[in-house]
């Protein structure tokens, strides 16, 4: 870890400002991901500012007059997960915090920090290696390289890291709205789909903030997709691993024919993918296996697989299809 | 009073639980400072400058090494054994030659650890890079064939099964794929180095090899290995990396040499790695034939694999020597040099690849013939070594499979794969034969029995998770007759009784025959005194009709006619009894040394591990029921019963432990284990505990582990092996055989992550 | 949490003095915690006689002069300094630290409590769990500078009233470690998973996460994927289930030996 300065501030104007000030400074939430990838000397922040703590932006509103919920930036990953109106109402987004990570690390992450993370491509991680997004210019390491676990969809000749969180496939797939606040206070809200970028020409860029911006919380307009949704991760090992792809898959069904549909991908693009193509397939259809295994062949046959992650593309197809087959059931395993 | 086989809790169970078990990063010196090593980020070639200007001037750095300033070490002597043994045949910063990527090139010794960490990432280095070798397939045209593998041929037969296995169609041919793996125990490697003067070096290091480790330090810093002592109290695992020396060690006495200050040097994960050693990738050819009765005719077996700054190489045709009957085998191996880190010992080296191919290979041959795969490992079983021609020390091979069949309920598997299935998951059973080496070395103890009636029991071995302390314990309280609770095992201290290295599953055969003669020895020089005391109600009696119980003597026929230790001691004005003996095995002492350093145990030749005439390994068979999804090619172990036949248990909690251990081992050998390599820089992209992925709970299911039980009668007058390795051999195999039965999938290439699942047609 | 279990085959005198441990002696108020120091030397006394002193006994441990108490180390080597006021074990601490100084290090190099093991140093094993204000988390990945005004609980705060905590007489009796260097974070993660289950948390597993009930009983795989974040390399990882099972149900978890 490199030198840096360190301080707590409760007032988030104040956090806006350093931001502007000093370009090298970050905002330390949970630490999970920024004091691992410091650690890795990956960041280098000069001014590490402690946002867990600032209790004007605790203020949670679980049921607003229109029936959304709005959820912290700085309330904990573990928290949000179990309370108990995201579990009622939003019980996907719960399944997803839990999936991702560990318990010790979902006690510490934030909200704000889950969208903020970076990519888990080795090469970004490794600073001998070259990287465009760590180091614009430096070229891909995992474009020609070991890039089992890397996108399929959306990927630039820059860049083909996948977004690694959990929470955040959840919340596109909830067309969840991010709130964010940048200089003098002002307030703006950006749809969760258009938060995340792809890589295009800027991988540097994970996301749209501007300079000085935070986010503030996050919104879940209400929906009816409560009974029938759920968050399927397939990964290499039982627990504790990132997603080789995930599948948010949710519902709204009047007798057994889908009226409302939303699906979104991780571990398959720079951002979680929604997959908009299955999603117009399956509108106003049976909710049937072989309706699923159509809407997710359609939407497979856009992926373009690298050397070494065609497998990704059976494996999404087949997730696919037992996600939506698993939310039409209840969420309950079939 | 048996204690010895007893399920006692660990006697060092209350330290590890509070948090009072002191590891080798733990032991902070006063003055100490802090080091962090530069690694090399090219493959080969070398370092031509070193710029460590902008380091030198970070806050709180003192001093920086690079070849030009680091302390000269003896240099290599292939001829001289030092007693230690070098992880790879390499100094840190002698010359500037780079080998592999993460090399250490410099070494950064600043006052804390946040500032040696932060001045490393500051120091800039130019190299001259050369081609490195990094692809097996294309270096092994350049490769060699090894002459010997761990003191055997290692290029059996060569050519001679070709007639045989061509000439019938009851044959399988196939290629069976290991990559290179991590030992990654929980504690990494970390060295406190303490010099008192120029001449006396302390080092607190955690090692599976206290004696090893001093023998290499005195070597390579010219120092006598009396003025050398290696501190290692408590292990956080080894499973391999720890059994030699590596870099750090070396570094962290160098650094404090220069600074004169204690130097502590905890090497990272990322380090843990490239600088430890790993277990190197194979390609493993089998074949074999049968006649038409499913009787083996021949087996080959040749592998292919990688070295570099050492002869060591993956011995994974070892199992290949030991099963089945077949009257003909061919076992050669073929090593290319390649710019990877150097491989080394790795828990069951040579087994748990080796295991992988023959016992896939077996269910293939059993499956191609028809025949149940357990009947068809009964039917060609060997009750003798079929290369050496000896009898098995003991071997009760038949029995694992019986009582293994019946646990698992082997009954329920199809012969034919794809028939059970619980909704997505289908569901199948495999089985493969475990085997390793019963090995046995010189080893010593002390055992002083103190007037107070407390035991302290010395000899430098290594508790690295195994149990040694519970089990000498066991095996002091049982020769004494003193309760386990009185008893205080010092071990993990070079300046103790030579012991061997923690390794090879070679300690609890070693170390407890030499406990327990020194125990013998003070239980009767205590007895003399007492025969001879006319303040004993045993004076006179003869020696075979006493009894020895709770700190007393007594008459057996009238156990009232007794003596208490304390008591005779006291009347003998004795503050302390003691004996240290080496029990040294008939064949090979192993420690290096032709001579006993404590007056030898008296040990009949049929119970010393007379090589010449008993063939010594372990066997068992492991059995797998695996729950594959039908969509993403997950696999889960659901189930596994592991009977293993490992003569006399010393303690059944740890043992159990230790084969649950190995178990799990092997299932993250067959499901996850790998370290990968981008070719174009030879560096491993699996850096971390998050790329290289190790079995988490819910990876591992019950875990069924039974005992055969029976003393070997011809290793020791205990009758113990050890049982640290056997544990991990054949479960990759039981897995890969039950997924072949729940699938039909046969996968040949480990480990069997979901994308292979996928792409296997 | 509230079953109290016998210390597993402890004999009386030892069970004396592990309920003698911890008598909280006002002289004995340290830095370090509620009557370390004078836990320390019982914990010697226990281990004398429990054949426990492997080599180096606690007392060794922890008289070492080599400890480096906050303000040992020299003023230029502090960068960014930041103070930081917490407590430890119920004791209050300060300490001056550089900015990048995580809690784990405090512990370790520091403090001297080096119960709270470094596996990993990047989040990725769980050794270095301890927990904070009721939440298990990891130590590694949090700044000492981020601790301010918080309770810190380490394994060596674990043995309260005079008893050891039953998750470690648990993990004692089901052999739950071999090396015992991911222990103290196995220990601490499974004595928070229990108030987790007690407080009606769900996991990923878990079937119905709709309907939230309070004091979840854990199946065996519920309890495996609460524990998944802490890695065992040796493999103790169904003997920490059936530890962790007995502690939290209640109930004896049988143990079948052939030999005993």
């Amino acid at each position: 870890m490199r030198p840096f300065k360190f301080s707590t501030t409760a007032d988030s104007n104040e956090v806006s400002k350093i931001l502007i000030a000093n370009p090298h400074a970050r905002l330390l939430g949970g630490g999970t991901n920024l004091l691992d990838l410091m650690k890795e000397d990956v960041e280098r922040p000069t001014e590490l500012v402690e946002v867990g703590n600032i209790d004007v932006m605790k203020i949670v509103s679980p049921a607003s007059a229109t029936g959304s919920i709005v959820i912290p930036a700085v309330e904990k990953n573990a928290r949000t997960a179990n309370d108990p109106a995201i579990r009622e109402n939003f019980p996907m987004l719960s399944q997803a915090i839990l999936s991702g990570a560990s318990a010790q690390i979902r006690n510490m992450a934030t909200n704000g920090g889950n969208l903020n993370q970076r990519t888990r491509c080795t090469y970004f991680y490794d600073v001998a290696m070259p990287c465009n997004k760590r180091e614009p210019g430096s070229g891909c390491g995992a474009m020609k390289g070991l890039n089992r676990m890397h996108a399929i969809f959306g990927w630039s000749d820059k860049c083909v890291a996948v977004h690694p969180s959990d929470m955040c496939v959840a919340l596109a797939a909830l067309d969840a709205v991010v709130k964010v606040q940048g200089a003098n206070g002002k307030q703006r809200s950006i749809p969760f789909t258009a938060y995340h970028r792809l890589p295009g020409d800027q991988p540097q860029k994970d996301n749209t903030l501007q300079p000085g911006e935070l986010i503030t919380a996050i919104e879940i307009p209400k929906n009816n997709f409560a009974e029938n949704s759920y968050y399927l991760k397939v990964r290499d090992r039982a627990s504790y691993a990132f997603a080789l792809i995930s599948v948010a898959a949710a519902m709204e069904l009047k007798n057994n024919k889908i009226v409302r549909v939303s699906i979104a991908m991780g571990g398959v693009a720079h951002k979680p993918w929604r997959a908009s193509v299955a999603e117009k397939y399956l509108l106003h259809k049976e909710a049937t296996e072989a309706n699923f295994k159509i809407a997710a062949a359609n939407e497979m046959k856009l992926a373009k697989p690298l050397e070494h992650n065609l497998y990704k593309v059976e494996l999404g197809r087949k997730a696919l299809v037992r996600a939506l087959m698993q939310a039409a059931n209840g969420g309950k395993t079939i | 009073m048996a204690i010895i086989g007893k399920p006692i809790n660990r006697v060092d169970a209350l330290l590890k639980v509070t948090g009072a078990a002191k590891y080798a990063a733990e032991f902070n010196q006063p003055n100490m400072v802090y080091a962090f090593p530069v690694r090399s980020t090219i493959a080969k070639g070398s370092v031509t400058a070193i710029d460590s200007s902008a380091a030198e001037k970070s806050a709180g750095v003192i001093k920086i090494l690079t070849p030009e300033n680091a302390p000269q070490l003896k240099a290599i002597d292939p001829k001289v054994k030092t007693g230690g043994m070098l992880g790879e045949q390499l100094l840190p910063l002698q010359d500037n030659l780079v080998y592999y990527f993460g090399q250490y090139i410099a070494l950064v010794v600043a006052e804390t650890y946040e500032q040696a960490r932060a001045a490393a990432s500051l120091v800039k280095v130019n190299y001259s890079k050369e081609k490195h070798a990094i692809d097996l397939n294309t270096e092994l045209p350049n490769g060699y064939k090894p002459q010997k593998v761990q003191g055997e041929d290692a290029q059996v037969n060569e050519g001679k099964t070709a007639p045989v296995i061509d000439a019938t169609a009851n044959k399988i041919s196939y290629t069976y794929t290991t990559p290179t793996e991590n030992h990654h125990p929980m504690e990494p490697h970390a060295s406190i180095a303490v010099w008192e003067g120029g001449d006396k070096l302390t080092l607190y290091d955690s090692t599976q090899g206290v004696m090893g480790a001093r023998g290499t330090l005195a070597y390579h810093f010219s120092l006598t290995p009396e003025n050398v002592q290696i501190v290692s109290p408590y292990v956080g695992g080894g499973f391999g990396c720890k059994g030699s020396q590596w870099g750090h060690m070396l570094l962290a006495a160098m650094a404090a040499k220069l600074v004169q200050r204690p130097v502590k040097l905890a090497i990272t994960r990322q380090m843990m790695q490239t600088n430890v050693g790993r277990r190197p990738a194979t390609q493993q050819k089998m074949a074999m034939a049968t006649d038409d009765q499913g009787m083996l005719t021949a087996i080959r077996h040749h592998t292919d694999s990688y070295g570099n700054k050492s002869d060591f190489f993956e011995p994974s045709g070892k199992q290949t020597a030991v099963l089945y009957k077949a009257p003909l085998r061919e076992i050669t191996y073929k090593i290319a040099k390649l710019n990877i880190g150097t491989p080394t010992y790795m828990r069951a080296p040579g087994e748990t690849p080796g295991t992988f191919a023959l016992e896939s290979a077996i269910d293939e041959m059993a499956y191609k013939m028809k025949m149940d795969p357990v009947a068809f490992r009964v039917l060609n079983h060997t009750a003798e070594d079929p290369s050496k021609k000896h009898p098995f020390s003991s071997e009760n091979l038949l029995d694992c499979y019986t009582i293994g069949s019946e646990k698992i309920g082997w009954q329920q598997r199809k012969a034919e794969p794809g028939q059970l299935r619980k909704g997505k998951q289908l569901i199948g059973y495999g089985v493969a034969t475990a085997t390793y080496p019963a090995g046995r070395s010189a080893a010593s103890a002390k055992v002083q029995l103190m007037a107070d009636g407390s035991v302290i029991v010395q000899s430098a071995s290594q508790d690295i998770g195994t149990g040694t302390y519970t089990i000498i314990a066991q095996t002091a309280s049982e020769t004494l007759g003193i309760p386990v609770e009185k008893i205080t095992v010092k071990i993990g201290d070079s300046s103790f009784p030579p012991a061997p290295v923690s390794g090879g599953s070679m300690t609890t055969a070693s170390v407890n025959p030499a406990v327990m003669a020194a125990a013998e020895m003070v239980r009767k020089e205590l007895l003399a005194l007492a025969t001879a005391d006319a303040g004993s109600s045993l004076k006179g009696r003869r020696p075979e009709d006493i009894g020895y119980a709770d700190g007393n003597f007594f008459v057996t026929a009238d156990k009232t006619t007794a003596d208490s230790y304390a008591d005779i001691m006291r009347r003998n004005n004795k503050n302390i009894v003691e004996a240290c003996t080496t029990a040294m095995p008939a064949s090979g002492s192993g420690l290096g040394a032709p001579t006993a350093p404590c007056m030898e145990a008296p040990i009949d030749k049929e119970e010393n591990s007379d090589k010449e005439k008993y063939s010594f390994h372990s066997f068992g068979a492991q059995f797998a029921e695996v729950w594959v999804d039908e969509d993403f090619g997950t696999i889960r172990v659901k189930r596994f019963v592991s009977v293993q036949d490992v003569g006399r248990i010393m303690n059944e909690k740890t043992a159990r432990s230790q084969i649950i251990g190995g178990v799990i081992y092997g299932i993250g050998a067959a499901l996850m284990e790998e370290t990968a390599y981008d070719h174009r820089w030879a560096n491993p992209t699996t850096r971390t505990l998050a790329d290289y992925h190790v079995p988490v709970n819910l990876d591992v299911p019950d875990i069924d582990v039974h005992f055969i039980g029976k003393p070997d009668p011809h290793i020791s007058p205990i009758g113990a092996r050890g049982i640290g390795e056997i544990g991990t051999t054949g479960v990759s195999a039981a897995i890969a055989n039950a997924v072949f039965n729940a699938t039909g999938k046969r996968l040949r290439d480990l480990p069997f992550t979901p994308d292979k699942m996928l792409l296997k047609s | 949490m509230t079953d109290q279990k016998q210390a597993a085959d402890f004999n009386e005198d030892e069970k004396q003095i592990i309920e003698d441990m911890i008598t909280g002696d006002p002289e004995d108020m340290t830095i370090f915690g509620v009557s370390r120091r004078q836990f320390l030397k019982q914990l010697a006394v226990i281990t004398g006689g429990f054949a426990a002193a492997q080599y180096i006994g606690p007392d060794e441990l922890f008289a070492a002069p080599s400890v480096l108490v906050p303000g040992t180390i020299p003023i230029n080597s502090i960068e960014n300094g930041v103070n930081a006021s917490f407590n430890v074990n119920g004791s209050p601490v300060a300490l001056e630290v550089d900015s990048r100084m995580t809690l784990l290090d405090s512990l370790r190099e520091k403090l001297q409590l080096t119960g709270t093991k470094k596996g990993c140093d990047h989040g990725q094993c769980g050794a270095c769990t301890v927990i904070i204000d009721g939440n298990r988390v990891l130590s590694c990945l949090t700044l000492t500078a981020c601790c301010q005004g918080k309770n810190v609980t380490t394994i060596e705060g674990l043995a309260k009233n005079n008893q050891l905590h039953p998750m470690q007489t648990a993990f004692i009796k089901h052999d739950g470690f071999q090396c015992g260097y991911c222990t103290p974070g196995q220990i601490c993660s499974a004595l928070a998973l229990m108030d987790e289950a007690k407080k009606g948390e769900a996991s990923y597993l878990t079937e119905n996460i709709r309907e939230k009930s309070l004091s979840v009983q854990l199946s065996d795989d519920e309890i495996r994927e609460r524990m998944s974040g802490n890695i065992c390399r040796c493999g103790a990882y169904p003997n920490i289930i059936a530890a962790i099972k007995e502690v939290h149900s209640g109930k004896e978890v049988a143990q079948n030996w052939q030999f005993a």
